[in-house]
């Protein structure tokens, strides 16, 4: 019996990994031999761990290299995301030891955890096969179920775990049946390898394995990213969830989602394009409709939030729909404001909230303005950008979506998108509304702000208005990343 | 092989009823056994598409399942007693302090 | 002959589905579990695939199986017979039947890559697990590698969430 050659292995795309899992198991080792019950220590290594390997990330910029024979890549797409993917992590980790601390349930592994879930994401970002993008995918959502229902002695915290669990492995299903098919019609699971198969094939579009597989493969990820009608879970999850998590999910996995769903659907299946595009016209639509009009009616800040995420995931789909460069690049930036703005909007429902979450609904925001005038203001930010308003991220995010949809002559969709766009706003002034014309309805002791969390203000704010005062400098980042093929 | 679309069409089977399983049956161990038995389809698929094929890229793809199912039972299970100890339920319908 | 034992495995592993989803007692779902995941064992068996087959026993059957077994037993879910153990059945039925038309249709219609190079299927079959271990650590390196992360991450997740204090 002759020895395995190993073949040579090339680090050097997943090395953002290694050290995220190394920082990960060295947290876990800490929170054990340190006693005591403070643990916010921990958040503060997490995040500047978090920010050395995004420098770190970041300075692979322009450098391709594939690895793994053909697993993983390196290229600019994927930097973009795992860039969007540390900041998103970077933020929750700053929001979470106040909130922690405040429901009593600052354990030191929630930081750990936040972590492996930013390597599943990044997997997902980089990898090239099937069964890595798959891994990557359950590495994620099986850190996820757990910080979903992290606090364990809020019901609330159990449910939304329990749901997220339940309905995540069910999608898991319909994804892994469609990779299963395309295996089949393909013979292969190396992305590039089933893009090569394809364009041997002489009407791919007739091969209904290859069709079905794809189909339930976009079933899967548009559970992922809680597209319309497959958005069920994301309210109930979002609102149980501790805040923190719930400003996390929208942010990172969402992207990861995409990002997954834009390698193999873009790489893969250029050939179905036509097919494809389609369906994510409908999928867009839907999920940008059914958004926005049960937002209206939310009162809980948390559900609206959650709702009104459904709907950004909708915008998104608009860019991918065209599925051009311009789309695509939309898509990268689109996501990257969305992290900032949201996750700012959700800080500030933390400091609204108090213990046990209650004071979690739209009227407890009257008189907020009167109160804390300056957080008042930056929460305006917020939720300028997130309803599209002109000088902020939102803003230029959008039109970049809708004008790749438009290039690709999809005009009814970037309308539609633009009429769902001017809903939306009614919502977010509703809340606007409550802050600056009520009066506070009684008597009420607001939260203090702590260093970690002003940090995350500022970073999310400054975020909002850079990218929406001088897009050009990231755009032509993501213009780059959507370079594909 | 000749009897490739015998073993699909059974595993097209054993998915449907895991579908329909998870769809209508209230507790929630038994909705993840059901989504296990999905798994397990698919698993079927992968393999005779693997013998099919004579590659082994789809074997070592259901070792991966098997590893993700085992890695999601443990932590799956681990949630559903964290909701037993507060609600002393595991059925789905009592899940209702967050609308559904 | 293969066909009729094909035909046989195939009828234990549907009856013993059905009854997943059928039983009103989960234990009783559990076991049924467990003979489907030996029927799978068994085509595992038949498709050339040993190793797959002792291991969908062993981690199936042996470790998955015991789990949610053994979880049964600790809540302890007293079988309410005043209460429905069921929901939606028109609307999963509805669902659950499309799928089944839809993938049957698709399998029946649908065509498989054919097999790049002509398949040695006595190599498969004497060297089946080394050839599985030698896919796994030169292609499949990564992957691999990522299951120990996943793993890690359930030990941590699950004592997280299941131990009385941490």
């Amino acid at each position: 019996m002759d020895m395995i050659t190993f073949p040579t292995i090339d680090m050097t795309p997943i090395l953002p990994e290694i050290y995220l899992s190394l920082l990960a198991m060295a947290l876990l080792l800490i929170n054990v031999f340190m006693p005591g019950r403070q643990k916010g220590y921990l958040g503060y290594i997490s995040f500047v761990g978090v920010v050395a390997i995004a420098v770190m990330t970041a300075s692979g910029w322009g450098i391709e290299v594939s690895s793994f024979s053909g697993s993983v890549i390196q290229d600019k797409f994927a930097i973009f995301f795992k860039i969007i993917f540390l900041l998103s992590a970077g933020l929750s980790i700053l929001l979470s030891d106040q909130y922690m601390e405040r429901e009593g349930c600052n354990h030191g592994e929630l930081y750990p955890l936040i972590l492996f879930t930013v390597v599943g994401m990044m997997l997902m970002a980089c990898g090239t096969d099937l069964m890595t993008i798959f891994l990557g995918l359950e590495v994620m959502s099986v850190s996820l179920y757990i910080l979903a229902g992290f606090n364990r002695a809020n019901i609330k915290s159990n449910e939304s775990g329990l749901k997220y669990f339940l309905l995540g492995a069910f999608s898991t299903g319909f994804l892994l049946y469609g990779m299963a098919l395309t295996y089949g019609a393909t013979g292969t699971t190396r992305i590039f390898g089933i893009s090569g198969q394809l364009s041997q094939m002489a009407a791919p579009a007739a091969n209904i394995m290859l069709l079905a597989g794809m189909l339930l493969m976009i079933t899967g990820f548009a559970f992922k990213i809680a597209a319309a009608p497959f958005h069920m879970w994301t309210p109930d999850v979002y609102e149980g969830a501790p805040t923190p998590m719930t400003a996390f999910m929208s942010a990172g996995p969402k992207a990861a989602g995409f990002a997954a769903a834009i390698r193999i659907l873009v790489i893969s299946f250029p050939a179905l394009q036509p097919d494809w595009s389609q369906l994510f016209w409908i999928l867009a639509v839907l999920t940008m409709t059914i958004g926005n009009i049960t937002a209206l009616r939310q009162d809980n800040i948390k559900r609206m939030l959650a709702y009104s995420s459904i709907a950004h995931a909708g915008y998104a789909l608009v860019g991918f729909a065209a599925g051009n460069e311009t789309g695509v690049a939309g898509v990268l930036f689109y996501m990257l404001s969305y992290a900032f703005m949201n996750i700012g909007a959700f800080a500030i429902v933390i400091l609204i909230a108090k213990k046990g979450e209650t004071n979690g609904t739209v009227q407890d925001f009257a008189g907020f303005a009167f109160k804390r005038p300056l957080l008042a203001a930056v929460m305006s930010l917020f939720l300028f950008s997130l309803a599209g308003m002109p000088p902020t991220a939102g803003f230029i995010g959008k039109f970049y979506l809708f004008s790749g949809a438009v290039q690709q002559g999809y005009v009814w969709l970037a309308i539609i998108g633009v009429i769902n766009s001017a809903v939306s706003v009614y919502y977010y002034l509703r809340v606007m509304v409550f802050m600056y014309m009520k009066n506070p309805s009684e008597e009420f002791e607001w939260a203090t702000v702590t260093a970690p969390v002003a940090l995350a203000l500022i970073i999310s704010a400054a975020g909002s208005i850079i990218l929406g005062v001088v897009p050009s400098y990231v755009m032509q980042f993501a213009q780059q990343a959507a370079k594909l093929i | 092989m000749e009897n490739l679309n015998g073993y699909l069409i059974v595993s097209a089977i054993l998915f449907s009823i895991g579908t329909i399983g998870v769809l209508t049956r209230k507790n929630a161990i038994v909705i993840f056994m059901c989504v296990e038995l999905m798994l397990n389809a698919v698993n079927l698929t992968f393999v005779a598409l693997s013998r099919h094929l004579g590659n082994l890229d789809g074997q070592v793809f259901v070792f991966f399942v098997m590893t993700v199912a085992a890695a999601e039972a443990a932590v799956g299970l681990a949630l559903m007693i964290a909701f037993y100890n507060n609600r002393e339920t595991i059925d789905v319908t009592d899940m209702n302090s967050l609308k559904w | 002959m293969e066909t009729l034992f094909f035909l046989i495995v195939s009828i234990v592993a549907i009856a013993s589905a059905v009854m997943v989803i059928a039983c009103r007692n989960p234990i009783n779902s559990a076991l049924s579990l467990i003979l489907t995941f030996f029927c799978l064992a068994t085509y595992y068996v038949m498709l050339d695939a040993p190793f797959l087959a002792a291991v969908q026993v062993m981690v199936y059957a042996g470790a998955i199986m015991v789990l949610i077994v053994f979880t049964i037993m600790l809540l302890n879910i007293r079988i309410d017979a005043t209460r429905r153990h069921s929901h939606m059945i028109f609307f999963g039925s509805i669902v659950g039947f499309a799928t089944l038309f839809n993938t049957v249709y698709i399998v029946m219609k649908s065509r498989a890559a054919t097999p790049a190079t002509t398949v040695n299927v006595e190599a498969l079959k004497a060297g089946h697990t080394e050839l599985i271990g030698r896919e796994m650590f030169t292609n499949f390196l990564l992957p691999f590698e990522i299951t120990s992360i996943l793993l890690l991450v359930a030990i941590v997740g699950a004592v997280v969430i299941a131990k009385k204090k941490i």
